[in-house]
């Protein structure tokens, strides 16, 4: 998903790892408060807004996001020290995983259809044929839309041979799936929770970066530092090439930045697996058209808020993280289990599942790498007490789960996927006619993952999914199979 | 041999803060240069070691000359300028 090179990504990591900095330091409070200074001191260049007030102040809500806080109703009159101390009494992170970060939102018109100087005031006026809304109409010899009336259906933008008429696009609406993100009448956006499914396009396709994950990782920081319950990181298949070095020399990494055990979130997904594969078959033989795969956490909400009459069809299987985390609190009930993310939905998952506490992404945990200064490849490598099978390593990318349900599968071709590999306006619409249809012709598993591309396309990924991709081929070829016991 | 070294650095940092993007150098500059400039990943560089310099990587070194934030199109226009 997105240009994970964007400069606003780049400063989003810096930002995570000058907190952690601070908090590692002796003055964690007063460090916080410091931060926009540190990273635009006196007379520094000024790279992207008006001015170096401007800057800082931008700066400064970021760090607020960072730290876990809600923008949208902060407190400007209130110091970052104050706010990195309150982050510290915090009992739990906040519900809603996404904030928007209005100063830096401002840049963008709302959308619609507008005429530019292209227009060559011809005589045949397709434009004003085209519109069925009478929204078109000539001033001064030129075609001019009356925003009243357009409903931004492009008809005069296809008709126009001059492509002199184009449709000024907000990414950030464009990319949600659901429509849940959009200009308020003061052109500031506002996400609607209610309608929210957390799948984090927004805040890969905003341009300014306004679009802000609340980090957990001071509450994470706060429980390492602690010590008085061990802390367990639970990595995501698709962590494979998003970092230096392989997953066993990651183990150690992780361990050295502060966890006290890491568990590959794969070897849940062999449960998965192996259930799903079961229930699949159980639900063909009662004859249902078709089953839905339901490790996406992106895609369990999507179902859940906005096309409910799907769920008879999705599968009722755990998800991964569902079933490593319940392995992992058995076998140390009273430690904090950390999930090592490549998307924001999974903070919502994880919020309704009391196995596991928080949520960390590529991202934050790169940035604690940094803070650190730890160096992956030149870590040893440790292995997994449970090595988990080819198809489990696989989940991340698309076509992955319905290929790991089909090899285990008894009879590997009467499993017929059908693959979603992005929730888009497009593939929703797919869907719709699928649960209406109640049929999804010629297929019956249909594979759903929000991320185009699957977990690797994830918003807080590091990686180009291509190169990541590489990576992951190399682990699978040494990888076992999954095998049934039943 | 090759008249230009490129050495990317694939260091944590500078894996984290985007070199892991810049894999692709690898066979851009094949095409464009042939066997003249020869590029490399790199361990650490130690670029990035110094108080906050993390945040100018990723790190690129083109023959003694360091990039900082480098991007693919920062690394070509130093090669075009060693090579005239």
């Amino acid at each position: 998903m997105g240009n994970n090179n964007s400069q606003s990504i780049h400063l989003k990591k810096e930002i995570l790892a000058r907190i952690i900095e601070a908090f590692l330091s002796d003055n964690y409070e007063e460090n916080t408060r410091l931060i926009p200074y540190d990273m635009r001191p006196k007379g520094a260049d000024v790279p992207y807004r008006c001015c170096i007030y401007k800057e800082r102040a931008i700066l400064k809500e970021r760090v607020k996001a960072g730290l876990g806080f809600a923008l949208e109703d902060d407190d400007e009159t209130k110091l970052l020290s104050e706010y990195a101390k309150d982050a510290l009494k915090r009992e739990k992170p906040d519900e809603n995983p996404l904030t928007v970060l209005d100063a830096a939102c401002a840049g963008c018109v709302p959308s619609r259809i507008y005429v530019t100087d292209l227009c060559q005031g011809c005589v045949a006026r397709p434009c004003q044929s085209a519109c069925k809304f009478g929204a078109i109409e000539m001033v001064d010899g030129k075609s001019k839309i009356d925003g009243s009336k357009c409903k931004s259906c492009k008809m005069c933008m296809n008709a126009c041979p001059y492509n002199a008429i184009v449709k000024l696009a907000v990414p950030c609406e464009d990319a949600c799936p659901v429509g849940a993100i959009q200009k308020d009448a003061n052109g500031i956006t506002r996400i609607d929770f209610e309608q929210c499914i957390s799948c984090g396009k927004c805040v890969a396709a905003c341009p300014f970066g306004a679009v802000n994950e609340k980090s957990q990782i001071i509450d994470i920081l706060k429980h390492m530092k602690s010590g008085d319950k061990k802390v367990i990181a639970m990595f995501a298949p698709s962590i494979v090439g998003q970092l230096p070095g392989n997953i066993y020399q990651l183990k150690t990494a992780i361990k050295k930045a502060g966890f006290d055990e890491v568990f590959e979130v794969a070897q849940g997904a062999d449960v998965t697996t192996l259930n799903e594969a079961k229930e699949f078959e159980e639900r063909m033989e009662d004859g249902a058209p078709f089953m839905t795969t339901s490790c996406c956490a992106g895609y369990n909400q999507f179902v859940k808020k906005h096309l409910p009459e799907l769920n008879e069809f999705k599968s009722t299987t755990g998800t991964p993280l569902y079933y490593i985390a319940e392995i992992v609190k058995k076998q140390y009930p009273d430690a904090i289990t950390v999930f090592i993310s490549p998307c924001v939905a999974k903070r919502k998952e994880s919020m309704d599942n009391p196995n596991v506490d928080y949520v960390m992404t590529y991202e934050e945990l790169g940035a604690l790498f940094i803070a650190k200064r730890i160096e992956i490849t030149e870590c040893e490598e440790e292995k997994f007490e449970t090595e988990s099978s080819k198809q489990g390593r696989n989940f991340g990318v698309t076509t992955g789960v319905a290929e790991a349900v089909k090899s285990v599968a008894k009879n590997p071709d009467e499993v017929k996927p059908y693959i979603i590999s992005g929730l888009t306006k497009d593939t929703v619409k797919e869907l719709k006619k699928f649960t209406k249809d109640k049929s999804c012709p010629g297929c019956n598993l249909i594979e759903v993952m929000c991320c185009e591309g699957g977990c690797i396309g994830g918003n807080a990924t590091i990686n180009i999914p291509r190169v990541a991709r590489k990576e992951l081929k190399s682990l699978l070829d040494e990888s076992k199979d999954l095998e049934r016991k039943d | 041999m090759a008249k230009v070294s490129v050495k990317i650095c694939m260091g944590t940092t500078c894996f984290v803060m985007g070199s892991s993007q810049l894999q692709d150098l690898v066979d851009i500059v094949k095409k464009k240069y042939g066997d003249d400039v020869e590029v490399s990943g790199s361990t650490c560089l130690n670029h990035c070691t110094h108080s906050s310099e993390y945040s100018k990587a990723p790190y690129v070194t083109v023959d003694d000359t360091v990039i900082q934030e480098a991007t693919i199109d920062k690394v070509l226009q130093e090669i075009d300028r060693k090579l005239s």
